[in-house]
């Protein structure tokens, strides 16, 4: 009976990272591919396991592209983005959980409305908008349109709720303010959700592709998701000089994901409201 | 005295803390809400302008052969993702679950990498695995098929590809979800159960599956919606063709207003894709809630 049970479990394990292997192997073969040549990629020998060690397609990728320009703006704008929708978010969280002013309730009522409304359906008045601005094409344009994200201030928001009483009428004592308060006292106690929240907003502003592909209009200027449509364009069919700059293209965020594993899946659980 | 002029400060502050965010709202979001309303009944064009012609944009949206057939396609890739993401997700949570320490971050890892990537990056490298010429998946298609495809030019494949490759890509989240809701299923709910001699299956029909299901119903609400703005993929994969059969309505709105210059028109359809999106969520979630009840 438990030798039985024990042949189960290990089948399973088995089978688990089995299903894994094979839920990973696009990845995989988007490496193979990127160190090969690009005869090699295409040739009838070319069998599924590395059989070359070529780093030619990065050096074209990173030199022969704008590769390093999408970087930039994708690292500019995303850093960007993060600072603002954090600080604007706990400013505005700390606000409706913790002091009394009229209109509290509903603009409570209109930031939890707000995750209701697809940002999709607003592309075609902001584009207008950004237009009027003259922020069509300017990182101004790429970044104003990401900065609502009312499920920032809901998180903020029940983690400042829960917040000890006896922790704020230390520093009303001692007459700190309330941005005292807020910066001194909340936000650090808080630093683990606040990490959780800036992980999340910079994976999704890292990764966003609709709405920075309809503002920007030049190759120099575009991040990373919008610039990669581009190499199809600019190499042809060159599927080595493609993987390599895609496998480029999804590093940063991938590479920071394996090192902060623990911390990014918290994150997502945390800000979809399953684990509080 | 005093008590009101502390008061009158401290609205101030608090005023003061909201006024960023609130700014913000106001220009980028809450103005465009109003704007798509009104721009759905004139005829402006990309850059705005345009006069009120009333419900034509309506009008015509209803006698627009190209929304039927989006519709349809929606709501048939729907039918693709929805329920099929969620299944092999609990799937995987329960396969994941079963491990401990490393071998259980390592497992996580595999199975979630793919949704931190950008979509292009994954319509990149599903469409040279499945290139019709040099595709490493095309064997795989000559087996079911008996002939190499070029899947995203078959009116047939397109659109149960493009829902491969987008569960593929978004699937790890809702494995984390599902797998934070088996973790708050008590232990000893468990353990009591194996003591009475309850066998496996038994534990997932009577425990895991009625303490899961509000996870449950929530991913499937979540898909529902993602699914419904259905964009990126479908236009980096196949552009809505062939002859349509991967057509969407965010399709329609892109071409509408940033290709043929139809602001107004664009905008009557963003606002029917909301609609539409905001009723069938609030309608699935009553209905899977009724059903978790009893």
């Amino acid at each position: 009976m438990i030798a039985q049970k024990r042949i189960e479990n290990a089948a399973l394990t088995a089978l688990t990272l089995v299903a894994g292997a094979i839920w990973i192997f696009p990845l995989y073969w988007a490496f193979v591919t990127s160190i090969r040549t690009e005869n090699r990629v295409v040739s009838d020998q070319a069998g599924l396991l590395p059989d070359e060690f070529n780093l030619s397609a990065y050096h074209d990728a990173l030199f022969n592209s704008s590769l390093v320009h999408w970087y930039v703006n994708s690292i500019g704008t995303s850093l960007i983005i993060t600072a603002i929708v954090l600080l604007t978010g706990m400013m505005c969280a700390y606000a409706i959980s913790q002091m009394n002013f009229p209109g509290r309730r509903l603009l409570y009522g209109v930031v939890l409305g707000s995750f209701m409304v697809p940002a999709q359906v607003l592309v075609v008045p902001q584009f207008m908008l950004m237009n009027d601005l003259g922020l069509i094409n300017k990182w101004g344009g790429i970044i104003l349109p990401q900065l609502v994200v009312p499920v920032v201030i809901i998180v903020y928001k029940q983690f400042f709720d829960a917040v000890p009483k006896e922790m704020k009428e230390a520093v009303v004592l001692d007459g700190g303010s309330d941005y005292t308060m807020l910066f001194k006292v909340y936000l650090p106690l808080n630093w683990g959700i606040t990490t959780a929240l800036a992980i999340i907003t910079f994976i999704s502003s890292w990764n966003a592709f609709l709405w920075p592909f309809l503002v920007i209009t030049t190759e120099d200027m575009m991040t990373i998701p919008v610039g990669l449509t581009q190499v199809n364009d600019a190499f042809g069919v060159a599927y080595a000089r493609l993987m390599s700059v895609a496998l480029l293209g999804a590093a940063p965020v991938a590479i920071a994901y394996l090192i902060f594993q623990k911390r990014v899946t918290e994150a997502v659980m945390i800000s979809s409201g399953v684990k509080g | 005295m005093a008590m009101i002029r502390n008061q009158r400060r401290h609205r101030l502050v608090a005023y003061s803390l909201i006024l960023p965010f609130v700014a913000i709202f106001s220009l980028v979001f809450a103005y465009p809400i109003v704007e798509v309303i009104r721009l759905s009944f004139t005829n402006a064009t990309l850059i705005g302008g345009g006069e009120w012609v009333g419900l034509q944009n309506y009008r015509e949206l209803l006698s627009d052969k190209l929304f039927y057939t989006s519709l349809k396609n929606n709501g048939y890739f729907v039918l693709l993702t929805v329920v099929p993401t969620t299944a092999i997700a609990l799937g995987i949570a329960l396969m994941v679950q079963r491990l401990s320490g490393r071998l259980q971050a390592l497992a996580l890892a595999l199975f979630f990498l793919p949704y931190i990537l950008p979509v292009s990056v994954v319509t990149q490298i599903w469409a040279w695995m499945l290139d019709f010429q040099f595709g490493v998946l095309q064997p795989v298609l000559e087996l079911i098929a008996g002939k190499p495809i070029p899947v995203f030019k078959n009116p047939h494949w397109v659109m149960p590809m493009v829902a491969l490759v987008t569960i593929w890509w978004t699937n790890g989240f809702n494995v984390l979800l599902l797998l934070a809701g088996l973790r708050n299923i008590p232990q000893d709910l468990y353990e009591a159960s194996a003591l009475d001699g309850a066998n496996r299956r038994q534990q997932f029909a009577r425990i895991t599956w009625p303490l899961l299901w509000p996870v449950v119903a929530l991913v499937l609400t979540l898909q529902l919606i993602l699914q419904l703005k259905l964009f990126d993929q479908v236009y980096l994969l196949s552009e809505g063709g062939p002859f349509n059969s991967s057509y969407v309505l965010l399709l329609m709105v892109y071409r509408e207003a940033f290709q043929q210059n139809n602001g107004g028109y664009a905008a009557a359809i963003s606002l029917v894709v909301f609609l539409l999106i905001v009723t069938v969520s609030v309608l699935q979630y009553q209905l899977l809630r009724i059903r978790g009840r009893k």
